[in-house]
Parts: structure tokens; sequence; C-alpha cells
């Protein structure tokens, strides 16, 4: 089955008539996603490959039932855009934008706190379910269908992983890029819950990195909850304390969020742990027999 | 962005927040003629991006405005060495001239936002003055905090949870209450990543004043906040880390000596790390990102050639948006302007990286191709061993 978007999946995208917005779609809709419309205030009527364009994501909704939303619209514009599409009634908004403030990001998750909507970033890859939906910026040639689950906080890193994946035969269920950004929609708890449960996926691997403690409140998740395997690998070993290595989340302050922190409690959590990001593969093909 | 504390105060000052009389002086006799109109005994305090002063020798007392003309020709222009400045420590060129006072109580004030619960923190503890990193490392139970409803805001309640947990007296309640309040309107309105008044003191005659100030923004808020664009001091910054960001291009130097030049951040770390595994340091942190274009990447290229330290280049990119043929262009474009004689090993994979491949083969360089990330760290420490191109 996977888990959150499938062949169902109707996909609408906010921020369709941007340049990004624009070429990922055409991407995502060349991969298979079934794309049902696009949104960009001012711009209802037009079409773009096909996909009517809404001035309104409610409108959008109704007029084609849409359930999944992908936004590329600026930072400056993204908190708003994610309220709208939950607003709406969309069930899954998945935000590729990156820089939103964090203040706007405290308000996103109160105001989604009270909906019953799911937010997967925002400054991600997207969510791809091999051979039937891709909702995303990742590249979908590299992907092969199949029954390992990925999470991660970065998007090449995960791209590496899945290529290295795909190379040694290992196909993938769903991948999701839980973002960058200190503060998340869905985190490594809620993804592992929804793998653990699903029926299709026999074993997960996590990608994290530096910064807070996610990592480590999802290895305790991983000990108390989980029955399939988890293989881990946490980027940033070698970053210095007190700077922000690229992604806003991803820093080491008053020497929490190290690396070294990660890796232990994963191990204490039973996680098969790599620490070279060049044999996650191998990694997870020796777990697999 | 890090901003300095005489400018932090002037922004509490705005807020209604009291501080103390003062100025900021770049020369001793400006410094002379500050401490003259305030009278009495003055502080001079070096102004850097940075904590640790006082213990740096960065801080003096000045009962006479001689001594205080003294202290700033002492300050100014001395290479300040703390605890966050790193060994090669900081050139001083200012310094924040303040009244002195008589201080009875000295307490930790500060906001952050907390991850976990997606909301603003306030954290506040009797133990004053220290690293607050201190503090929570030795004893955590002197901390104590109140999670912030941003729809809400700070409430009463909580400013009273807070007044009496840090045995503030009744005298001085209103003000402490207006201060707090105040703080934390500073922290929103400006979208503070960190807004610390440490220590915020109790004097002798019933003031409530922060004594110093530290404030931190969020980078990804500054559209919004043009009015802090002056505020940034470039001579606090690492000077490839500034050209860096011109080119929109997320550097960070570090020890090493193997160049790395990688797109998105994780994969940037994840190429560190590996470089570390197969023995060698890498120079630093690089992400050109997923939207470079070819010109990003000649400027990178360009900016890891300026770090002198950097005696190999990897360059690690798993195309995705970024195509690996953009990429190579930009390479070669580079190799072909300036002058590079360190050897370069490439690794490429993902979206047309044959065609990348045979733009790099098209150069009048030789570069080193890897077929993976272990391979393309272990050719750059190898390199450096032989000294080969």
């Amino acid at each position: 089955m996977s888990i959150l978007v499938n062949k169902d999946t109707r996909l609408l995208v906010q921020g369709i008539t941007g340049a990004e917005g624009r070429f990922h779609t055409e991407q995502c809709q060349k991969y298979g996603t079934n794309i049902v419309a696009g949104v960009t205030p001012g711009k209802e009527g037009e079409k773009i490959f096909g996909i009517p364009v809404f001035n309104t994501v409610s409108k959008a909704v109704k007029e084609t039932g849409a359930n999944v939303s992908v936004i590329f619209v600026p930072a400056q514009f993204a908190a708003d855009a994610i309220m709208e599409a939950a607003d709406a009634g969309i069930s899954l908004v998945v935000c590729i934008s990156e820089g939103i403030p964090i203040i706007e990001m405290v308000k996103v998750k109160m105001f989604l706190a009270n909906k019953g909507t799911r937010l997967i970033g925002p400054n991600c890859p997207g969510i791809i379910t091999p051979g039937e939906a891709k909702i995303g910026i990742m590249p979908g040639h590299i992907h092969k269908k199949g029954r390992v689950g990925v999470i991660s906080r970065s998007g090449t890193l995960t791209y590496e992983v899945v290529a290295q994946m795909t190379a040694l035969g290992i196909g993938q269920s769903t991948c999701i890029g839980i973002g960058g950004d200190p503060i998340i929609g869905t985190n490594f708890i809620d993804a592992l819950a929804l793998f653990e449960e699903d029926k299709d996926t026999d074993m997960v691997c996590m990608v994290g990195e530096i910064g807070g403690n996610a990592e480590e409140t999802a290895a305790a998740f991983i000990k108390e909850n989980m029955k399939k395997p988890v293989v881990g690998f946490i980027a940033g070993q070698t970053a210095p304390q007190g700077r922000r290595m690229g992604h806003a989340g991803a820093i080491i302050s008053g020497g929490k969020g190290t690396a070294a922190e990660k890796f232990r409690a994963m191990e204490e959590a039973g996680i098969h742990v790599c620490r070279n990001p060049s044999e996650l593969g191998k990694t997870i093909a020796s777990v697999l027999q | 962005m890090k901003i300095h504390e005489y400018q932090a105060k002037e922004i509490l000052k705005a807020y209604k927040i009291p501080v103390p009389k003062g100025n900021v002086a770049t020369t001793p006799t400006e410094a002379c003629k500050i401490a003259e109109e305030l009278g009495g005994t003055v502080v001079v305090k070096a102004q850097i991006h940075a904590g640790g002063r006082g213990k740096g020798g960065g801080v003096k007392l000045a009962h006479t405005p001689a001594e205080a003309t003294k202290a700033a020709e002492e300050i100014i222009g001395m290479t300040l060495i703390t605890h966050q400045t790193g060994p090669e420590g900081r050139l001083v060129k200012r310094v924040l001239v303040e009244e002195g006072m008589k201080i009875v109580k000295e307490l930790y004030l500060g906001i952050v936002i907390d991850r976990a619960s997606a909301s603003p923190v306030i954290m506040a503890s009797e133990a004053g003055g220290m690293d607050i990193e201190e503090i929570a490392e030795t004893s955590p139970e002197k901390i104590i905090k109140e999670t912030i409803d941003i729809s809400a805001g700070i409430m009463p309640y909580q400013v009273r949870r807070m007044a009496f947990a840090l045995n503030i007296k009744k005298e001085i309640f209103k003000d402490f209450s207006l201060l707090l309040t105040n703080l934390y309107k500073t922290f929103i309105e400006m979208d503070c990543s960190i807004a610390e008044i440490n220590p915020l003191v109790i004097t002798d005659n019933g003031r409530v004043l922060a004594l110093d100030a530290k404030m931190d923004f969020d980078d990804n808020a500054q559209y919004r906040h043009k009015e802090l664009i002056d505020l940034r001091d470039f001579d606090e910054e690492e000077p490839l880390e500034v050209e860096a960001s011109r080119h929109r291009l997320n550097y960070i130097k570090l020890d090493g000596n193997i160049g790395c030049m990688v797109n998105g951040a994780g994969l940037a770390m994840g190429t560190m790390d590996i470089i570390k595994l197969a023995g060698g340091e890498p120079a630093n942190f690089l992400d050109v990102g997923g939207g470079a274009n070819e010109e990003m990447v000649e400027n990178a290229f360009k900016i890891l050639m300026k770090d002198k330290n950097v005696k190999a280049v990897f360059i690690n990119i798993f195309g995705g948006i970024l195509r690996c043929d953009v990429l190579a262009k930009g390479v070669k474009q580079a190799v072909e302007n300036i002058k590079v004689s360190v050897p370069v090993i490439v690794r490429m994979e993902g979206t047309n990286f044959e065609e990348g491949k045979e733009i790099l083969k098209s150069a009048d360089f030789n570069f080193i191709i890897a077929s993976g990330m272990m391979d393309g760290a272990q050719k750059a420490v190898a390199t450096l061993k032989t000294g080969n191109r």
C-alpha cells in the first residue's frame, strides 16, 4: 500500500504558474502523478500542461476533488499557502518552499493543531511512492518500487541513499523528506509510526542530521514501539559547534544536537547504525537478509 | 544575523526596556568625552560578536575620564580572545562606555523558539551573569521556563509565576513585569532567534535594567526587517563567507585542506564526514544549492581556491534539479579562467551525469573522476599524500 500518497492521490499545485512550480509540475506529471488542479491568485482560467488553474484552494478543491497539495510559492507567502490549503480541507500538504520565518511556522503549527491536515516540510524535497505518485522535487528515475521506507531531513542525501538501494536491487515503499527546518510538520516519529503500520513496508531507513533532538526522541520511540528493523545515519559528524550547516535546523548549540549523541541514542535503541554514508545501501541489504 | 551589544541596547530602548546610560566610541578621545558627560564611574566594554569579553580583558572599570581614555586605548585595537572567538581572537574596533552602578541582584533572562513545543520559551535564572549553557550543564534546576502560546502572547500569570520563582521583590514587580512583557514583544516583532539579557540587574536604588544584551535574528525573516540591514557588521564575519553569501552560496570555512563543493546541505555534511572517514580534513562546508547555475558554480569554485589551505578539491554532486552538465560547465569555466594548481576530484551521479563527464573531459585540465562518495574522498586524500596531480 505504501503511506500517505499513491495512485489515487489527487494533487493540487499551489504556485503552479511560477518557474519552479511549472517545472516540477511537468516532472511530477511525467512521472505519473495525478495532478488535478493548480492555484495562482489572479490566474484562474489558465491551463498549465492541461491542468486547470484556480484563484483559491477552496474553489480548486470543490471543482476537482483535490486531496493533496504541494506548495512552490516563495517563502514569504508559504505559511499563508499552508493555512489556505488546510482551511480548504486538504488532508496532506507538502511544502517545498525554503526560508519561511520561524515565527510563521509557530503560527502554522498552532493553526494546523485544530485541523485534520498533515503537513510535510517545509524546506523539504517532498514525498514519493515509487511507481505511483511523485510529489516534490526528487529525481523520479532513481527510485524503484519496493518494501523499504525512507525518512530523511535532507534532500540530496536521500537521493544518495535511494540510488544506492536501487543499484542493489532494493526498492522503496515510500520516501519522505521531512525537511531541514527547526519547526516542521510531520516528524520522524509520525513517519515511523505510519511505516510500522504499513503492511507493505518491511524496514525503514532514517537519515538524520545534527541539531535539535528529533533523532533522539525517534530512537526512544523505535525502542518502545517498532518491530520492523531500522537503519540509521546522521550527517554532520564533523560539523563545528554553533554554525548553521545550510539547513536552518542543522546547528549544534550549547554542545547539544551533536552527531555523536544521536548515534549513541540510535545504538541504544537497537537501530542498525551506519556511520559511512556511502555504505547505507549495503547496510540495508545486510539487515534485509 | 548577529549584532553588537550597543545595537541590541538601542533596540531594547526603543521597546522601553531600561538600559544603562552610555554611548559607543571608536577612539579613546570619544570614550573620554562620553565618560565626562556621564560623570562618575563608567564601564568600558569591547564590542565584538562574542561572549566572555570580561574574562578576556575586554571590559574595564574607569573612575575618571582619564581612566576611561586609558581603558579605551587598551581595548580598541586589541585582539580579544574569549571562549567564543576561537584561538585567533577578534579585533576590537569599538567600545561601549556606560554609567557604573551598584548591583544588588543579577538575573538571566532569555527568549528562544523551542523546537519540541514549536513555541517561544522564556528562560530565566537567578544565576545571572553566567553562561546559560553552563548553568544548564551544571545546575539545570536553576533555570525556570515558561512556554508561550503565540496566539495568546505572554500572560500575566506567567509573569507572576516567573517573578515569584526569581524572588523578585514586590516594590520592583511592576518594572520587572513591564520589562519581561516588552522583551517578549521585541522578540516577536523583530523576528529574533534569540533575545537575551544577561545579566538583568537590580540596583541598590531599585532600578531594573539590561546590563548586557545579545540578539540574533532569523535570517529567513530579513525581508521584512529592512531596518536591520545597516546593523550587520561584515568585519565580524569570515570574508570568504561574506563573499559566498553575495553569490547566494552557503559556505562555511573550516580548518582542513580538502575543499568540498556539494549540492544540498545534508549531502554536504555527509561529504565532510566521509572525507574524515577516509583520513582527511574538510576545508569547508559548501552547498551550491538545487537551483545553481553555471555562474554560481564558477563562483563557488573560485571561493574554494581563495582558501590558501586548500590542497585538493572534492566535488560531489547528486544531480537532481541541479543537472550535472550545468555543474560541469561551471567547473570547466572556472578552471579555464583561474589558475588551478591543486588536484580536483569529481564525483557526479544523477541527472545528465554522462554529459557532465564529457564536458569535463573536454576541459584543458586533468580532473580525477571518482565512482562514488567514498572513492572520491579516498582519491582526494591520496593526492595529498603523493602530491600528485
